[in-house]
């Protein structure tokens, strides 16, 4: 039991940033563009939250960096897609290049500036991002393990893919974003200022992913900087985000799930004598038994909005 | 609405000009609508009437001109702003986000926070009863039929509290019911005071329908005339530039045999409902056999099946002795048939809207050529010929069809089919959305394949032109046939009756 505690509180744990980019993903495809750059995004803000964090010593600093960097990324693939309307795959992979390279290039450079040639990042920020503890609630036997034990990101995760659920179901601009995601030509015609959204939903999906990617350094590596640390979990997002039929509030239960296929090789349950690297294999299998399985049972609600991957053009006939 | 003054004009359009590259779209327009008025656009294909109304609600900007609203100068630099302007446009093509609800396309991009579901409901509960429109609020638009999008637009513009309302061909894709219906709601709206623009090519229902009509021609206002002072006949004169005859021709084929023999045929549609049920019918050569029915009465399935794109349950499609049940339009050219089959849907099924005329050429042409490579030069020779022999309007051959206009597009794919010399040609809905010029050399061209020898399937909507055109008239309804009779005997209100479920034996009183 407890052992299966340990394991669910690990899958939280190795689900979170797969959330952050899976939102920042559906926050992107919900205003028409299929962006591919989540990989790279990520990138970009694990590098700047990590160097900032590093630098100042502060998490909420390390945080608004992160997020900027992403949003910096999602600015790039915007300018890019929406206003000189470049392919948005092949912008989106480019966006992926560029960011994992960028980012590798400042850490080398900054490691090389570094006297003990590593970089670990300080004291306060450390203990400022630790996992959580509330007297008694945390105590709680299970309930307090489950609920009240996981570091700040998770919980901002968390109210995030709940206030994106919200924003999307129930708020005005949130349809007006669908419908432009869905039908930028019918959206525009009925005065909705379709660029502007567009920037602004893909620099917010951008820094979500900044954000994710930043838990991947500050978290899963423990606060040691090492290149390639987002290591593709963004490419998992890309498909979490169909796995969850472009549903924030399934983007928890989607990130859970493969999360916990990430940390399933720690907890070996069925006494299994197989090679670790099946295991390793496992998500990106899910993943592609996912889209399969997805691709069959179409309901046109459930389905990717509409316009993703066609860039808008007001005039075009 | 009524406060407003009826002496000034809602709309008056100076000297507007719009260029797309090398076309000059619209050429120093003028135009006026009085509030409490309806005023007719009319002009053929391509001559700028849909370029003019998305420069009103602010799709696209002038190159020059004035735009006076209330008399008062605007600049109407996007929709937002002619929605401010009271501005509301109902698009040739809609506008609407498929997968979201009525409700939710009738509140998007609307001012102010989204209204609580029940409220919402109501208000759009009660515009509609005040304007006699039948909706479902809640139902999703790719639910709905063709009329009942229309709808959802109307009560889009009507939601906003527009005083000018503009439609672009609206009547295009309506039986003549939901037709009538619709202007029933726009004389209501007139009566209200709000000032109507509507655009359609149908003559008999500008002369219902309007006030004034505006002529538009190859990009310039040609003249204003009042309606009751005209007539069809010179408005089609205005509108074309020289004197025509609205007279469709009906030739003689020597000996007409039977061709093609279908037997209890019987279609699912792709949901699983009867399509068609137990249809039986003979199409002979040189003759074109008309078909009539309300829209959906299985005319699809009666196409789709016939050339071999969706499955026959069961009964027979035998051409001369060979059936052709079951077989993919590869396997029934491969028998030596060559089958043309002309959709409704144009740049869907038809046409890659994205290629050139000659891409599209080559489309149905390469199978025939050996080797891996495709030859571009017979396709460019034929597009070319196509544009000379048909007259299609277009700056290049290489232009995505996507560009053109409906009546060229038309012209591009029934070219196209014919030049496959087909043995039976089917064509649904050939002439909706063109021009009465484009129109008639639809009906010429079809004309020339009958005198050919060529068995033609006509599915029609237009009851005057399918009674004109026609040998033969064959009427479906839910799916059966009512009743085939001969097309110089039959009148419009038998076929009407048929249409509307009766048999061939009561309506026409003997066997
Ligand atoms: N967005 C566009 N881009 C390029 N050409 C266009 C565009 N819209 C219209 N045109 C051209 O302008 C002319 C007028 O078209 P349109 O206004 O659609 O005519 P109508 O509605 O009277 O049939 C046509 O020659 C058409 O090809
Ligand atoms: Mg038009």
């Amino acid at each position: 039991m407890s052992m299966f505690v340990k394991f669910l509180v690990a899958a939280v744990g190795s689900g979170t940033p797969l959330l952050f980019g899976t939102l920042g993903e559906i926050v992107n495809e919900k205003a028409g563009h299929l962006n591919l750059g989540v990989e790279g995004m990520m990138s970009l803000g694990a590098c700047a939250g990590f160097m900032v964090g590093y630098v100042s010593d502060n998490f909420l600093l390390a945080l608004l960096a992160a997020f900027a960097a992403g949003a910096l990324g999602g600015l790039l693939y915007a300018v890019l897609t929406v206003t000189f309307m470049a392919d948005q795959n092949v912008t989106g992979l480019t966006l992926t290049i560029f960011g994992i390279g960028l980012s590798n290039f400042i850490g080398i450079y900054m490691l090389g500036r570094s006297e003990t040639g590593s970089l670990k990042l300080p004291e306060t920020i450390t203990r400022q991002m630790r996992n959580i503890h509330i007297p008694k609630l945390s105590d709680l036997p299970v309930v307090g393990e489950l609920l009240f034990s996981y570091n700040p990101f998770v919980y901002l995760g968390i109210a995030l893919a709940i206030l994106l659920a919200f924003y999307f179901k129930r708020t005005k601009t949130g349809l007006n974003v669908r419908a432009i995601g869905e039908n930028p030509g019918a959206a525009a015609a009925a005065g909705i200022p379709v660029t502007k959204w567009k920037y602004l939903h893909l620099l917010l999906g951008g820094g979500i992913c900044g954000i994710g990617g930043a838990y991947c350094v500050m978290i899963i590596n423990g606060g040691v900087w090492i290149s390639n640390s987002v290591g593709g979990l963004g490419w998992i997002a890309v498909a979490l985000v169909i796995f969850a039929t472009w549903s924030p509030a399934k983007a928890l239960f989607g990130s859970l799930v493969f999360g916990a296929l990430r940390v399933l090789k720690y907890y070996n349950f069925f006494k299994l004598d197989i090679p670790i690297a099946i295991y390793d294999m496992l998500p990106f299998l899910v993943t592609a038994l996912v889209l399969v399985l997805t691709s069959i049972r179409q309901s046109r609600e459930k389905a990717q909005p509409a316009s993703c991957g066609v860039n808008y053009f007001r005039e075009e006939r | 609405m009524s406060d407003t003054n009826t002496e000034r004009p809602a709309i008056a359009c100076k000297g507007i000009t719009k260029v797309f590259g090398t076309v000059v779209a619209n050429d120093s327009v003028d135009l006026q609508v009085k509030y409490g008025e309806i005023l007719a656009l009319l002009g053929e294909n391509g001559s700028g009437k849909t370029t003019l109304m998305n420069m009103l609600s602010g799709i696209y900007h002038p190159d020059g001109g004035q735009i006076l609203i209330d008399g008062k100068e605007v600049v109407i630099s996007s929709p937002i702003d002619a929605d401010a302007l009271g501005i509301g446009m109902i698009h040739q093509h809609f506008k609407l986000v498929e997968v979201q609800s009525a409700m939710e396309n009738i509140v998007l991009g609307t001012k102010g926070k989204l209204p609580k579901t029940k409220q919402l409901r109501r208000d759009i509960l009660a515009i509609s009863e005040k304007f006699g429109l039948e909706i479902n609020p809640d139902q999703k638009i790719y639910e709905m039929s063709v009329s009942e999008k229309q709808t959802v637009e109307i009560l889009k513009v009507l939601y906003r509290g527009a005083r000018i309302l503009i439609l672009d061909e609206p009547t295009a894709v309506l039986t003549p019911q939901e037709t009538q219906k619709l202007f029933a709601i726009l004389r209501k709206m007139r009566e209200e005071g709000a000032a109507v623009i509507i655009i359609t090519h149908k003559l008999n229902e500008v002369m219902e329908i309007s006030d004034r009509v505006t002529i538009l021609r190859k990009g310039k206002s040609i003249d204003t005339v009042i309606t009751k002072e005209t007539s069809p006949q010179k408005l089609t004169e205005l509108m074309v530039g020289h004197e025509v005859t609205l007279e469709i021709r009906r030739p003689e084929y020597e000996d007409p045999s039977d061709l093609l023999h279908v037997f209890h045929l019987k279609v699912d549609k792709p949901d699983g409902s009867a399509g068609l049920k137990d249809v039986n019918f003979v199409l002979k050569r040189g003759e074109i056999l008309g078909v009539a029915g309300v829209a959906g009465s299985g005319q699809k399935e009666l196409c789709e099946s016939i050339a071999g794109l969706i499955p026959v349950k069961e009964g027979a499609i035998l051409y001369e002795k060979k059936d052709l049940k079951g077989k993919t339009p590869n396997e029934i050219i491969n028998m030596g048939i060559h089958m043309s089959f002309v959709p409704e849907d144009r740049l869907g099924m038809g046409l890659v809207a994205s290629m050139g005329m000659v891409d599209n050429m080559l489309l149905k042409s390469y199978k025939n050529t050996k080797g891996p490579f495709v030859r571009r030069k017979p396709a460019r020779k034929m597009a070319k010929e196509l544009v000379k022999k048909l007259d299609i309007k277009t700056p290049s051959v290489d232009m995505p069809v996507r560009m053109m206009s409906g009546g060229n597009v038309q012209k591009v794919l029934l070219g196209r089919e014919i030049e496959s010399r087909p043995n039976v040609l089917i064509t649904a809905y050939p002439v909706r959305g063109l021009d009465i010029n484009s129109s008639y050399t639809i009906y010429d061209l079809l004309n020339q394949q009958k005198q050919k020898g060529v068995a033609v399937m006509f599915i029609g909507e237009d009851l005057d032109v399918l009674l004109a055109l026609s040998d033969r008239i064959m009427v479906l309804c839910h799916g059966e046939v009512t009743g085939i009779v001969d097309a110089k005997q039959a009148t419009k209100e038998q076929i009407g009756l048929m249409m509307a479920g009766a048999g061939e034996r009561e309506v026409m009183g003997h066997e």
